[in-house]
């Protein structure tokens, strides 16, 4: 499903970012991204969406090349990809259900399509009810939750989330990471980058550790630490 | 696969929203908008008016050009049936508009007229027409910078003795017309160029006001179109309604001001020959409109080829 290897990417000449990343993650995993801050867990999820490219090295993603991947394919290519950010970015001028409706608007999906999908949508993430409330009016919860809505309503094959649960109390932190359980459960294939230990050792998921742009650590479930 | 149904029902849903974004940028970025609006008003505005001056300008110079006529007189002994041969060939150039064959006897009575003034009974003295060898061609010009060449043609024809013209009246007719015409389109050049910049900095702020938009919308998959779409259908609608709220203005105000300079001016009424509003409003309505959107489409586009590479 993603393939990195030999990855690198530097800003700077000579301070890499990412530093000769080899690594696999399957199509329906489930994976954490772990590290401090500078440790190339944003850098390792913009070059997954081509956002940036690598300096070295190849990455493929659902077979594709990105590095072959051209300018005008990168949309589709996108369309494959949900992303779910720590402060949501949601539109505060619309409601809940205008913000899901717009991921399927920006595929070009016709009005019947998302007329029918986005309320599934959100009785998935459990906010059928609130379809008409602005972001505002919502918890950082259920401002989470559609943004989750959002990413997944293309059904997309991988989701990537940024520090998901960054914004939010222990309880609805708790929330949300089920919520993303189940929507791999489902198939998907989930990475988050996280740095909450504490949820990531009780999910009992792959970890991959990054520290100052080097992969340190891939751990998977039931091995212990090395 | 996707049926061409389905697709042409997300196309047109597209193009739906597109067009609403590209309403809403407007809303959300009013003062722009309205600068924007008020700048290309202004500028179809001046448009509007140095199109109506050149129009009517052209129009009153067709006229004088009209009234310019170059005299051909015939070599003694010409037969009438050459004078007719000469008349022909001359009917057929291009730039004649008129053709008026003034015989002798024509020519004499002419002659009386201006020069006896009322006592024509003075030239009776005269038994026999002594412009006997003046028949002649009065020629009528459709456009007078092309006298000279008439002239040289007709002066080579057999059977023409001599050619009557006036350089200086057809030389200032088409020198003021061209000067007209440059003056014009440098002051509309200049005032398109600003209209221009002023739609690209609206769609510049509009883009700063949306980029967090514009960004999750890339991410998503939006393809150049659909992020670019709303940013021209702006620019478009400033252009087309900056160009026709001054067309109806000037619609309203052209037959005012024609009525007024015609009541002040009533001993120039002779020169000033104006158009009627629709002469001139069938060609300037489609011009500025186009105008109009042609700028805000340029606008725009610029624009988002600069700060919006997908």
């Amino acid at each position: 499903m993603i393939t990195f290897e030999h990855v690198s990417k530097c800003y700077m000449e000579g301070i890499p970012a990412l530093n000769d990343i080899s690594l696999h993650i399957d199509e329906g995993e489930f994976v954490f991204i772990v590290g401090s801050s500078g440790s190339g867990k944003s850098t390792f999820l913009k070059l997954l969406t081509k956002e940036l490219e690598p300096t070295e090295g190849t990455i493929t993603v659902n077979g594709t090349n990105l590095r072959k991947l051209r300018r005008k394919k990168i949309p589709m290519y996108r369309r494959n990809i949900g992303m779910v950010y720590q402060d949501f970015r949601l539109f505060k001028d619309r409601n809940v259900y205008e913000n899901v409706a717009f991921a399927q608007r920006v595929i070009e999906e016709s009005n019947r399509t998302i007329k029918k999908k986005v309320p599934m949508m959100l009785s998935l993430v459990g906010l059928a009810a609130k379809y008409r409330s602005r972001p505002k009016q919502l918890s950082g919860g259920e401002q989470q939750r559609v943004a989750i809505a959002r990413a997944l309503i293309n059904e997309p094959k991988i989701l990537l989330a940024d520090e998901p649960t960054g914004n939010l109390d222990a309880n609805n932190a708790w929330d949300i990471m089920k919520l993303l359980e189940e929507i791999n459960a489902r198939g998907t294939t989930v990475v988050v980058v996280t740095h909450n230990l504490e949820i990531v050792e009780a999910m009992n998921k792959r970890v991959i550790t990054l520290k100052k742009g080097v992969l340190m650590d891939d751990k998977y479930p039931g091995e212990k630490n090395a | 696969m996707i049926s061409i149904r389905v697709r042409k029902m997300r196309k047109l849903g597209t193009l739906r929203y597109t067009t609403k974004q590209g309403i809403i940028n407007i809303g959300k970025n009013k003062m722009f908008s309205l600068a924007s609006i008020a700048t290309m008003a202004a500028c179809i505005f001046l448009f509007g008016i140095f199109y109506s001056m050149i129009m009517n300008f052209q129009n009153m110079v067709k006229v004088a050009e009209e009234g310019v006529a170059v005299t051909v007189f015939f070599d003694k002994g010409v037969k009438d049936k050459q004078i007719k041969a000469i008349g022909k060939k001359i009917e057929e150039r291009p730039e004649v508009s008129k053709v008026v064959y003034v015989s002798a006897d024509e020519a004499w009575e002419e002659y009386k007229k201006i020069y006896f003034n009322g006592k024509e009974e003075m030239a009776d003295g005269w038994k026999e027409n002594p412009l006997v060898n003046s028949s002649n061609y009065q020629i009528y010009l459709s456009d007078v910078s092309m006298q000279s060449t008439l002239v040289s043609y007709l002066q080579d024809l057999d059977g023409v003795k001599r050619v009557n013209k006036s350089d200086l009246v057809a030389n200032a007719l088409s020198d003021f017309n061209r000067l007209i015409g440059f003056v014009s389109a440098a002051i509309i050049l200049i005032l398109l160029m600003v209209a221009v910049f002023l739609i690209s900095n609206t769609i510049t702020v509009g883009i700063g006001v949306r980029r967090e938009e514009i960004e999750i919308m890339k991410l998503i998959g939006a393809t150049d179109y659909f992020v670019r779409a709303p940013f021209i259908v702006e620019g478009i609608l400033i252009g087309l309604i900056g160009s026709g709220l001054p067309l109806i203005i000037l619609y309203l105000m052209y037959g005012k001001i024609i009525g007024y300079i015609i009541e002040r001016f009533v001993f120039l009424n002779n020169v000033l020959k104006f158009l009627p509003v629709h002469t001139v409003f069938q060609t300037l309505v489609p011009v500025a409109l186009l105008l109009g959107v042609g700028i805000g489409f340029i606008g725009s586009r610029m624009t988002i080829r600069k700060h919006l590479s997908v």
